[in-house]
Protein backbone atom coordinates (compact mmCIF):
# COMPACT_ATOMS: atom_id res chain seq x y z
CA UNK A 1 0.00 0.00 0.00
CA UNK A 2 2.80 2.37 0.98
CA UNK A 3 4.70 1.40 -2.16
CA UNK A 4 1.64 2.08 -4.31
CA UNK A 5 1.28 5.51 -2.70
CA UNK A 6 4.96 6.20 -3.35
CA UNK A 7 4.70 5.18 -7.02
CA UNK A 8 1.59 7.29 -7.59
CA UNK A 9 3.12 10.29 -5.81
CA UNK A 10 6.39 10.10 -7.71
CA UNK A 11 4.52 9.55 -10.97
CA UNK A 12 2.20 12.56 -10.49
CA UNK A 13 5.00 14.93 -9.50
CA UNK A 14 7.19 13.84 -12.40
CA UNK A 15 4.40 14.02 -14.98
CA UNK A 16 3.29 17.51 -13.90
CA UNK A 17 6.87 18.81 -14.11
CA UNK A 18 7.19 17.35 -17.61
CA UNK A 19 3.81 18.66 -18.75
CA UNK A 20 4.23 22.19 -17.32
CA UNK A 21 5.22 24.22 -20.36
CA UNK A 22 4.44 21.66 -23.06
CA UNK A 23 0.71 21.84 -22.19
CA UNK A 24 0.45 25.59 -22.78
CA UNK A 25 2.63 25.77 -25.90
CA UNK A 26 1.01 27.77 -28.67
CA UNK A 27 -1.37 29.52 -26.25
CA UNK A 28 1.13 31.48 -24.24
CA UNK A 29 4.56 32.16 -25.59
CA UNK A 30 7.45 31.74 -23.25
CA UNK A 31 8.71 34.97 -21.66
CA UNK A 32 11.82 36.45 -23.29
CA UNK A 33 13.95 36.24 -20.14
CA UNK A 34 13.15 32.55 -19.76
CA UNK A 35 14.14 31.90 -23.36
CA UNK A 36 17.46 33.65 -22.75
CA UNK A 37 18.05 31.51 -19.66
CA UNK A 38 17.19 28.28 -21.44
CA UNK A 39 19.95 28.48 -24.02
CA UNK A 40 22.38 27.81 -21.17
CA UNK A 41 20.39 25.09 -19.40
CA UNK A 42 21.27 21.94 -21.39
CA UNK A 43 25.04 22.22 -21.10
CA UNK A 44 24.82 23.22 -17.42
CA UNK A 45 22.59 20.20 -16.60
CA UNK A 46 24.88 17.80 -18.45
CA UNK A 47 27.95 19.06 -16.59
CA UNK A 48 26.07 18.87 -13.29
CA UNK A 49 25.27 15.19 -13.93
CA UNK A 50 28.72 14.22 -15.25
CA UNK A 51 31.14 15.90 -12.82
CA UNK A 52 29.94 14.40 -9.51
CA UNK A 53 29.91 10.94 -11.14
CA UNK A 54 33.59 11.32 -12.02
CA UNK A 55 35.07 12.93 -8.92
CA UNK A 56 32.79 11.95 -6.02
CA UNK A 57 32.55 8.25 -5.25
CA UNK A 58 31.44 6.36 -2.13
CA UNK A 59 30.88 9.67 -0.32
CA UNK A 60 34.44 10.89 -0.93
CA UNK A 61 36.25 13.08 -3.41
CA UNK A 62 38.62 11.06 -5.60
CA UNK A 63 41.18 13.01 -7.57
CA UNK A 64 43.31 11.83 -10.49
CA UNK A 65 45.50 9.43 -8.57
CA UNK A 66 43.60 6.23 -7.93
CA UNK A 67 40.50 7.34 -9.86
CA UNK A 68 40.17 5.27 -13.02
CA UNK A 69 36.73 6.74 -13.76
CA UNK A 70 38.03 10.30 -13.85
CA UNK A 71 40.91 9.38 -16.17
CA UNK A 72 38.64 7.32 -18.45
CA UNK A 73 36.02 10.10 -18.41
CA UNK A 74 38.53 12.80 -19.37
CA UNK A 75 39.89 10.72 -22.25
CA UNK A 76 36.32 9.97 -23.36
CA UNK A 77 35.57 13.72 -23.29
CA UNK A 78 38.56 14.29 -25.57
CA UNK A 79 37.28 11.57 -27.94
CA UNK A 80 33.79 13.10 -27.90
CA UNK A 81 35.18 16.55 -28.64
CA UNK A 82 37.38 15.35 -31.53
CA UNK A 83 34.99 12.82 -33.13
CA UNK A 84 31.39 13.68 -32.10
CA UNK A 85 30.88 9.89 -32.04
CA UNK A 86 28.70 8.54 -29.20
CA UNK A 87 29.61 4.86 -29.57
CA UNK A 88 33.32 5.57 -29.88
CA UNK A 89 33.14 7.77 -26.78
CA UNK A 90 31.40 5.11 -24.69
CA UNK A 91 33.66 2.36 -26.08
CA UNK A 92 36.85 4.28 -25.31
CA UNK A 93 35.65 5.18 -21.82
CA UNK A 94 34.63 1.62 -20.87
CA UNK A 95 37.70 0.07 -22.49
CA UNK A 96 40.04 2.42 -20.68
CA UNK A 97 38.25 1.85 -17.35
CA UNK A 98 38.65 -1.93 -17.67
CA UNK A 99 42.28 -1.58 -18.80
CA UNK A 100 43.22 0.73 -15.91
CA UNK A 101 41.55 -1.55 -13.38
CA UNK A 102 43.29 -4.65 -14.70
CA UNK A 103 46.72 -3.03 -14.28
CA UNK B 1 12.82 14.18 -43.49
CA UNK B 2 10.09 14.89 -46.02
CA UNK B 3 7.20 13.22 -44.16
CA UNK B 4 5.93 12.45 -40.68
CA UNK B 5 6.99 8.83 -40.87
CA UNK B 6 10.45 9.62 -42.27
CA UNK B 7 10.97 12.17 -39.50
CA UNK B 8 9.75 9.68 -36.89
CA UNK B 9 12.22 7.09 -38.22
CA UNK B 10 15.01 9.67 -38.12
CA UNK B 11 14.23 10.08 -34.40
CA UNK B 12 14.51 6.32 -33.89
CA UNK B 13 17.83 6.22 -35.75
CA UNK B 14 19.22 9.13 -33.72
CA UNK B 15 18.38 7.21 -30.54
CA UNK B 16 20.05 3.90 -31.48
CA UNK B 17 23.68 4.77 -30.59
CA UNK B 18 22.47 6.14 -27.26
CA UNK B 19 20.72 2.85 -26.43
CA UNK B 20 24.09 1.35 -25.52
CA UNK B 21 24.32 3.83 -22.67
CA UNK B 22 20.66 3.37 -21.63
CA UNK B 23 20.49 -0.43 -21.38
CA UNK B 24 22.92 -0.81 -18.45
CA UNK B 25 21.16 2.07 -16.65
CA UNK B 26 17.77 0.39 -17.19
CA UNK B 27 19.18 -2.97 -16.05
CA UNK B 28 20.51 -1.33 -12.90
CA UNK B 29 17.13 0.24 -12.15
CA UNK B 30 15.58 -3.24 -12.33
CA UNK B 31 18.24 -4.77 -10.13
CA UNK B 32 17.94 -1.96 -7.58
CA UNK B 33 14.17 -2.45 -7.35
CA UNK B 34 14.65 -6.13 -6.52
CA UNK B 35 17.42 -5.44 -4.04
CA UNK B 36 15.20 -3.21 -1.88
CA UNK B 37 12.46 -5.82 -1.85
CA UNK B 38 9.90 -4.59 -4.39
CA UNK B 39 7.84 -7.29 -6.09
CA UNK B 40 8.14 -7.55 -9.87
CA UNK B 41 4.65 -6.01 -10.42
CA UNK B 42 5.55 -3.11 -8.12
CA UNK B 43 8.86 -2.59 -9.89
CA UNK B 44 7.18 -2.68 -13.32
CA UNK B 45 4.54 -0.20 -12.10
CA UNK B 46 7.24 2.17 -10.90
CA UNK B 47 9.20 1.88 -14.14
CA UNK B 48 6.07 2.56 -16.23
CA UNK B 49 4.43 5.24 -14.10
CA UNK B 50 7.47 7.22 -12.96
CA UNK B 51 9.81 6.51 -15.91
CA UNK B 52 12.67 8.63 -14.53
CA UNK B 53 15.88 6.69 -13.95
CA UNK B 54 17.86 8.92 -11.60
CA UNK B 55 14.81 9.64 -9.45
CA UNK B 56 13.92 5.92 -9.30
CA UNK B 57 17.46 4.95 -8.26
CA UNK B 58 17.54 7.59 -5.54
CA UNK B 59 14.05 6.51 -4.39
CA UNK B 60 15.26 2.90 -4.04
CA UNK B 61 18.18 4.08 -1.95
CA UNK B 62 15.89 6.14 0.31
CA UNK B 63 13.35 3.31 0.52
CA UNK B 64 16.09 0.97 1.75
CA UNK B 65 16.89 3.53 4.46
CA UNK B 66 13.20 3.59 5.52
CA UNK B 67 12.74 7.24 4.50
CA UNK B 68 9.13 8.50 4.83
CA UNK B 69 7.12 8.36 1.56
CA UNK B 70 6.47 12.10 1.54
CA UNK B 71 10.19 12.88 1.76
CA UNK B 72 10.95 10.50 -1.14
CA UNK B 73 8.30 12.25 -3.24
CA UNK B 74 9.81 15.62 -2.34
CA UNK B 75 13.24 14.35 -3.40
CA UNK B 76 11.73 13.20 -6.69
CA UNK B 77 10.42 16.73 -7.19
CA UNK B 78 13.89 18.21 -6.69
CA UNK B 79 15.69 15.70 -8.91
CA UNK B 80 13.11 16.11 -11.66
CA UNK B 81 12.87 19.93 -11.53
CA UNK B 82 15.06 19.94 -14.63
CA UNK B 83 12.07 18.57 -16.57
CA UNK B 84 10.39 21.99 -16.23
CA UNK B 85 13.36 23.52 -18.04
CA UNK B 86 13.22 20.82 -20.73
CA UNK B 87 9.46 21.25 -21.00
CA UNK B 88 9.81 25.00 -21.53
CA UNK B 89 12.64 24.51 -23.99
CA UNK B 90 10.69 21.97 -26.07
CA UNK B 91 7.24 23.57 -25.81
CA UNK B 92 7.37 25.73 -28.94
CA UNK B 93 8.78 22.88 -31.01
CA UNK B 94 5.83 20.66 -29.99
CA UNK B 95 3.18 23.39 -30.29
CA UNK B 96 1.65 21.94 -33.48
CA UNK B 97 0.58 18.72 -31.67
CA UNK B 98 -2.96 18.06 -30.45
CA UNK B 99 -3.42 18.16 -26.68
CA UNK B 100 -3.43 14.40 -26.13
CA UNK B 101 -0.18 14.05 -28.09
CA UNK B 102 1.32 16.80 -25.94
CA UNK B 103 0.39 14.73 -22.87
CA UNK B 104 2.10 11.72 -24.40
CA UNK B 105 5.16 13.84 -25.29
CA UNK B 106 5.31 15.11 -21.71
CA UNK B 107 5.06 11.60 -20.25
CA UNK B 108 7.93 10.48 -22.52
CA UNK B 109 10.25 13.40 -21.64
CA UNK B 110 13.73 12.27 -20.55
CA UNK B 111 17.25 13.72 -20.53
CA UNK B 112 18.12 11.68 -23.61
CA UNK B 113 15.03 12.40 -25.72
CA UNK B 114 15.35 16.08 -24.87
CA UNK B 115 19.05 16.25 -25.71
CA UNK B 116 18.59 14.45 -29.04
CA UNK B 117 15.63 16.57 -30.13
CA UNK B 118 16.89 19.97 -29.04
CA UNK B 119 20.27 19.50 -30.68
CA UNK B 120 18.58 18.78 -34.01
CA UNK B 121 16.12 21.70 -33.62
CA UNK B 122 19.04 24.03 -32.95
CA UNK B 123 20.78 22.88 -36.12
CA UNK B 124 17.58 22.92 -38.23
CA UNK B 125 15.24 25.55 -36.80
CA UNK B 126 13.09 25.57 -39.94
CA UNK B 127 12.49 21.81 -40.23
CA UNK B 128 8.93 20.51 -40.66
CA UNK B 129 7.31 17.76 -38.56
CA UNK B 130 9.54 18.68 -35.59
CA UNK B 131 7.48 16.83 -32.95
CA UNK B 132 7.75 13.54 -34.81
CA UNK B 133 11.52 13.46 -34.52
CA UNK B 134 11.14 13.92 -30.76
CA UNK B 135 8.44 11.24 -30.55
CA UNK B 136 10.56 8.76 -32.55
CA UNK B 137 13.49 9.22 -30.18
CA UNK B 138 11.33 9.34 -27.03
CA UNK B 139 9.28 6.23 -27.85
CA UNK B 140 12.46 4.28 -28.69
CA UNK B 141 13.85 5.43 -25.36
CA UNK B 142 10.69 4.26 -23.54
CA UNK B 143 10.68 0.81 -25.13
CA UNK B 144 14.41 0.32 -24.55
CA UNK B 145 14.07 1.45 -20.95
CA UNK B 146 11.11 -0.81 -20.10
CA UNK B 147 12.66 -3.89 -21.67
CA UNK B 148 15.99 -3.18 -19.98
CA UNK B 149 14.31 -2.67 -16.61
CA UNK B 150 12.35 -5.94 -16.83
CA UNK B 151 15.45 -7.86 -17.92
CA UNK B 152 17.28 -6.24 -15.02
CA UNK B 153 14.57 -7.46 -12.64
CA UNK B 154 14.68 -11.01 -14.01
CA UNK B 155 18.32 -11.78 -14.69
CA UNK B 156 20.30 -8.61 -14.01
CA UNK B 157 21.52 -9.85 -10.67
CA UNK B 158 23.76 -12.25 -12.62
CA UNK B 159 25.91 -9.38 -13.98
CA UNK B 160 29.14 -9.14 -11.99
CA UNK B 161 29.42 -5.70 -10.40
CA UNK B 162 33.08 -5.68 -11.48
CA UNK B 163 31.95 -4.83 -15.02
CA UNK B 164 30.90 -1.38 -13.76
CA UNK B 165 28.39 -0.97 -16.54
CA UNK B 166 26.88 1.98 -14.67
CA UNK B 167 29.87 4.01 -15.93
CA UNK B 168 28.21 4.11 -19.35
CA UNK B 169 25.77 6.67 -17.86
CA UNK B 170 28.26 9.54 -17.41
CA UNK B 171 29.95 8.46 -20.65
CA UNK B 172 26.65 8.90 -22.50
CA UNK B 173 26.26 12.37 -21.03
CA UNK B 174 29.88 13.22 -21.94
CA UNK B 175 29.20 12.21 -25.54
CA UNK B 176 26.19 14.54 -25.58
CA UNK B 177 27.86 17.45 -23.77
CA UNK B 178 31.04 17.96 -25.77
CA UNK B 179 29.39 18.78 -29.14
CA UNK B 180 27.03 21.19 -27.32
CA UNK B 181 29.95 23.48 -26.38
CA UNK B 182 29.83 25.55 -29.56
CA UNK B 183 31.32 28.87 -28.46
CA UNK B 184 33.32 30.51 -25.68
CA UNK B 185 30.26 31.62 -23.76
CA UNK B 186 28.89 28.08 -23.65
CA UNK B 187 32.34 26.82 -22.66
CA UNK B 188 32.33 29.28 -19.75
CA UNK B 189 28.83 28.12 -18.73
CA UNK B 190 30.00 24.49 -18.88
CA UNK B 191 33.08 25.25 -16.79
CA UNK B 192 31.12 27.24 -14.20
CA UNK B 193 28.47 24.53 -13.84
CA UNK B 194 31.17 21.84 -13.67
CA UNK B 195 33.08 23.60 -10.88
CA UNK B 196 29.87 24.19 -8.91
CA UNK B 197 28.80 20.57 -9.43
CA UNK B 198 32.17 19.40 -8.14
CA UNK B 199 32.00 21.68 -5.12
CA UNK B 200 28.43 20.63 -4.22
CA UNK B 201 28.73 16.90 -4.95
CA UNK B 202 28.34 16.03 -1.26
CA UNK B 203 24.96 17.75 -0.89
CA UNK B 204 21.99 15.41 -0.43
CA UNK B 205 18.98 15.01 -2.74
CA UNK B 206 20.88 16.12 -5.85
CA UNK B 207 20.63 19.73 -4.63
CA UNK B 208 24.02 20.31 -6.22
CA UNK B 209 22.45 19.75 -9.66
CA UNK B 210 19.98 22.59 -9.18
CA UNK B 211 22.66 24.91 -7.76
CA UNK B 212 25.06 24.13 -10.61
CA UNK B 213 22.43 24.86 -13.23
CA UNK B 214 21.65 28.18 -11.53
CA UNK B 215 25.35 29.12 -11.52
CA UNK B 216 25.80 28.08 -15.16
CA UNK B 217 22.75 30.02 -16.35
CA UNK B 218 23.67 33.06 -14.23
CA UNK B 219 27.16 33.07 -15.69
CA UNK B 220 25.79 32.79 -19.24
CA UNK B 221 23.39 35.71 -18.71
CA UNK B 222 26.16 37.81 -17.16
CA UNK B 223 28.54 37.19 -20.08
CA UNK B 224 25.76 37.87 -22.60
CA UNK B 225 24.84 41.12 -20.86
CA UNK B 226 28.45 42.29 -20.76
CA UNK B 227 28.85 41.73 -24.50
CA UNK B 228 25.60 43.48 -25.47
Amino acid sequence: MMILLLIMGMGCVTFLLRLSFISVAGKTSMPQWLQRCLQFVPIAVLMAIIVPDLIYQQHHYQLLNNNERLIAGLVAALVAWKTNNVLLTIGTGMGLLWLLQSL
Amino acid sequence: MHSISATFRAGIRAFLPIAVGIIPFALISGIAAMSVGLSIPQAIAMSMIVFAGSAQLVAMQLLAEHTPVLLIILTTLIINLRFVMYSASLADHLAQLKQRWKWLSAYLLTDQAYALAISLYQRKPQMRYKPWFYLGAAISMWITWQIGAVVGMLVGQQFPASWQLDFTIPLTFIALAMPAIKNRRLAAVALGAAIMAGATAMLPYKLGLVLSVLVGVGLGLYLEGRQA
